[in-house]
């Protein structure tokens, strides 16, 4: 069997010890779960952590109401399923709030206003230790965040200050009002985690898979055709085969023309992939430095 | 399938970054959009050729200045295995970080410039790598193309490099040096036809031929530091008691006779539990869940050990230093030590020596640490930790200092 089509465990083992030092370290810690690849592995993990107990963090969900239906459908009947806490703001409600403004034009988005929205519910619950999924192999500003990051009464990320993380050794030690956010499959790769996927047999939304969806061009890329983005007169919708390679929400996200409708042919078509996953990322072609910027003002 | 964590270290300019952009390039790792994006970098920089070190300077104030500030981890696949590369900065003052990148891996890379010969950094780099107890050591010679691709200078460095390794080199050290050009891809993947007098393998080459983690567990001490007591309390596993935790080395079988430290009170493992899995045995970096046949008192921050393998449980440590903050490591001052997971409370009793890197002399008569010093410190604890010596046991030798004031990570030890 191809090599690259087996999961190192020596991965699943790290990310089980974090989950358990996060578990042992903080007060009150909770998973970002968007019913994503990613959040899902997560939640998996998590299970294994601390099994034959319970999750024992809930999981948070930022919605910017743009999600795709099918992920949030998922997110739903799996923490039904799990019997985990499932604890869900809105982005719509910062919006009423005047917290944040709406973007407007062609390409307005969601997606930066959710960071409002996620600081006030860390504020709102006390949370102070956030896992989340996101992977080193992703983006250039986030291979070099640590596994225990450290944010400030306002979420902020400080690069150029970031503890040292020594072997497996981990920090979570922080004053009052600070949290941390947590990235426990840091080492892994796309691929990593969907042969994860495979090798576990879990469950993802079916958007993932090839199925046939109303579209349209823009910038050389498929976006999903909704009733949230500002389309101009010359951009026509039609249908055709897609599927989606990552999930945001639906204004920032593009599709991938494929006929892959099994992890097999999946994993087959990233293994032979010539743009990177996040190249469907349409929030990070803001510019070189879209996702540090982010990350500073406490974006995840 | 394998993983091989590679650490790579040079001084300001030596070429790091762009190497490693030479290595993804070269192994097919960087997609179509990546290489665009670079591209456009590029002429925006004004440069005429692609920049490969934009790829991993992931940072704004990165890329103004054309320099590494923090450790960035990047990741690529062969037939053969998975690499996980952490780029450490060579700049001095970002010493720590070097540390920090290379405390994971099983190899280090160090790079020359072959212009500039060895240098102070080069030593500290070196000295670092065996600190850290890493086994192989790949020296490469960078920038050869401004040499003339000289075997002659080459030679130079490399005597000038053995001359001083030979004071520090491990027994059981592979060093291996090669030339390279990593601006133009010279024995990066391929061999280079520019050094022919060259016998060795490319880096990859070298790479590839590493041994996968060859810790042979069985004969080191079992090490078992418990995370997290799990206890359900639920219908269905009402009685249930489990300690979790990575065991830090060694390896643990079903039916053993282990002794929970500090207690010392002894029960025979019941079962060793990976999710609903029950295993014979499970060896060092592995996470499990251990029950046993006697509810004993444990909780996190014990450790669970086999029966006659105790470690000295230690109050009073000796330990090499190196120290990473700005705040210099004073003698008498307290600080919190976090040796694994278990958290005590020190003070510096007081500091031995201090390591002088461009001549490993010792000087004795200190009274501080500052950043990026390195020195040999005793420690007095509040509580006993149960570490062993670190050249012996490298799973179960090393712990971080925490700043209580502050909260920050401000050095690492290694015990003696």
């Amino acid at each position: 069997m191809n090599i690259n089509k087996q999961f190192p465990r020596a991965l699943e083992d790290e990310a089980i010890f974090i989950l358990r030092e996060v578990a042992a370290q903080f007060e009150k810690p909770a998973i970002l779960f968007s019913g994503g690849k990613d959040s899902i592995t997560l939640v998996r993990l998590a299970q294994k952590a601390f099994f034959p107990g319970k999750i024992p963090f809930p999981l948070v969900h930022v919605d910017t109401g743009h999600n795709f239906p099918e992920t949030t459908d998922f997110r739903d009947k799996l923490a039904a399923e799990l019997g985990v806490e499932l604890i869900i703001r809105n982005v719509e409600d910062s919006i009423k709030a005047g917290k944040v403004k709406e973007e407007t034009g062609k390409y307005a988005s969601r997606n930066a206003l959710q960071t409002v929205t996620l600081l006030d519910t860390i504020e709102e619950f006390k949370f102070d230790a956030c896992i989340g999924g996101a992977r080193r192999d992703e983006e250039k500003a986030r291979a070099k965040e640590r596994i225990f990051s450290v944010r400030n009464d306002f979420g902020e990320w400080d690069a150029k200050k970031q503890r040292p993380e020594l072997f497996d050794m981990l920090n979570g030690k922080i004053d009052l009002g600070e949290n941390v956010r947590v990235f426990p499959i840091s080492n892994w790769t796309e691929l990593d985690v969907w042969n994860y996927i495979k090798a576990e047999n879990l469950e993802i939304p079916s958007i993932y898979f090839a199925h046939e969806r109303e579209v349209f061009d823009r910038d050389g890329m498929i976006w999903s055709d909704s009733e949230f983005i500002n389309k101009s007169e010359d951009e026509i919708p039609y249908k055709t085969i897609v599927r989606f390679r990552t999930v945001g929400d639906m204004t920032c996200t593009a599709a991938v023309s494929s006929t892959a409708d099994n992890i097999d042919t999946i994993i087959e078509e990233i293994l032979e992939a010539e743009i990177s996953e996040r190249g469907a990322r349409i929030d990070d072609k803001r510019s070189e430095a879209a996702m540090e910027k982010r990350k500073q003002q406490g974006y995840f | 399938m394998d993983i091989l964590r590679i650490a790579t270290a040079g001084s300001v300019d030596d070429g790091k970054s762009t190497l490693i952009g030479r290595l993804l390039f070269e192994t097919q790792s960087i997609t179509k959009d990546k290489i665009e994006a670079l591209k456009a970098a590029s002429q925006r920089k004004g440069l005429d050729f692609v920049d490969l070190s934009l790829l991993t300077d992931g940072l704004i104030a990165e890329r103004e200045q054309g320099i590494t500030i923090d450790v960035a981890h990047i990741y690529f696949n062969t037939p053969t295995r998975k690499y996980i590369i952490a780029d450490t900065p060579g700049h001095f003052e970002y010493t720590r970080n070097m540390v920090t990148g290379a405390s994971n891996a099983s190899v280090s890379i160090i790079l020359i410039d072959a212009r500039n010969g060895v240098g102070e950094q080069t030593r500290r780099h070196f000295y670092i790598s065996s600190l850290l107890e890493i086994k192989n050591v790949v020296v490469a010679v960078n920038k050869m193309d401004l040499v003339h691709y000289a075997e002659s200078r080459y030679d130079e460095i490399k005597n000038d490099f053995f001359e001083l390794s030979d004071k520090l080199r491990k027994p059981n050290q592979n060093i291996t040096f090669i030339p390279i050009s990593s601006l133009y891809g010279e024995n990066i993947v391929v061999k280079s036809d520019k050094m022919p007098w060259y016998s060795g393998e490319s880096l990859l080459g070298i790479l590839e031929g590493v041994a996968p983690e060859d810790i042979d567990s069985a004969v080191l001490p079992f090490r078992f530091p418990v995370q997290h007591v799990i206890r359900p309390k639920s219908e269905e596993y009402h009685d249930f008691r489990g300690y979790s935790g990575k065991i830090a080395s060694g390896q643990i079988n079903k039916g053993d006779m282990v002794a929970a430290l500090p207690s010392q009170q002894t029960s025979k493992v019941k079962e060793i539990l990976k999710y609903t899995d029950s295993l014979d045995s499970a060896h060092q970096t592995e996470s499990v869940v251990i029950t046993l046949e006697d509810n004993i008192d444990i909780s996190r921050g014990n450790m669970l050990v086999k029966f006659g393998e105790q470690p000295e449980l230690k109050k009073q440590i000796n330990a090499r230093i190196c120290w990473m903050d700005t705040e210099p490591m004073k003698v008498g001052k307290g600080y919190l030590v976090q040796h694994g997971i278990n958290r005590v409370k020190a003070k510096v009793a007081s500091i031995d020596s201090r390591l002088e890197i461009s001549t490993f002399e010792e000087s004795e008569n200190v009274d501080e640490l500052k950043l990026n010093q390195i020195g040999e410190v005793s420690f007095k604890l509040a509580a006993h930790i149960f570490a062993d010596n670190f050249e012996a046991n490298p799973g179960n030798g090393a712990f971080i200092i925490i700043d209580e004031f502050n909260n920050n990570t401000v050095g690492v030890g290694f015990v003696k």
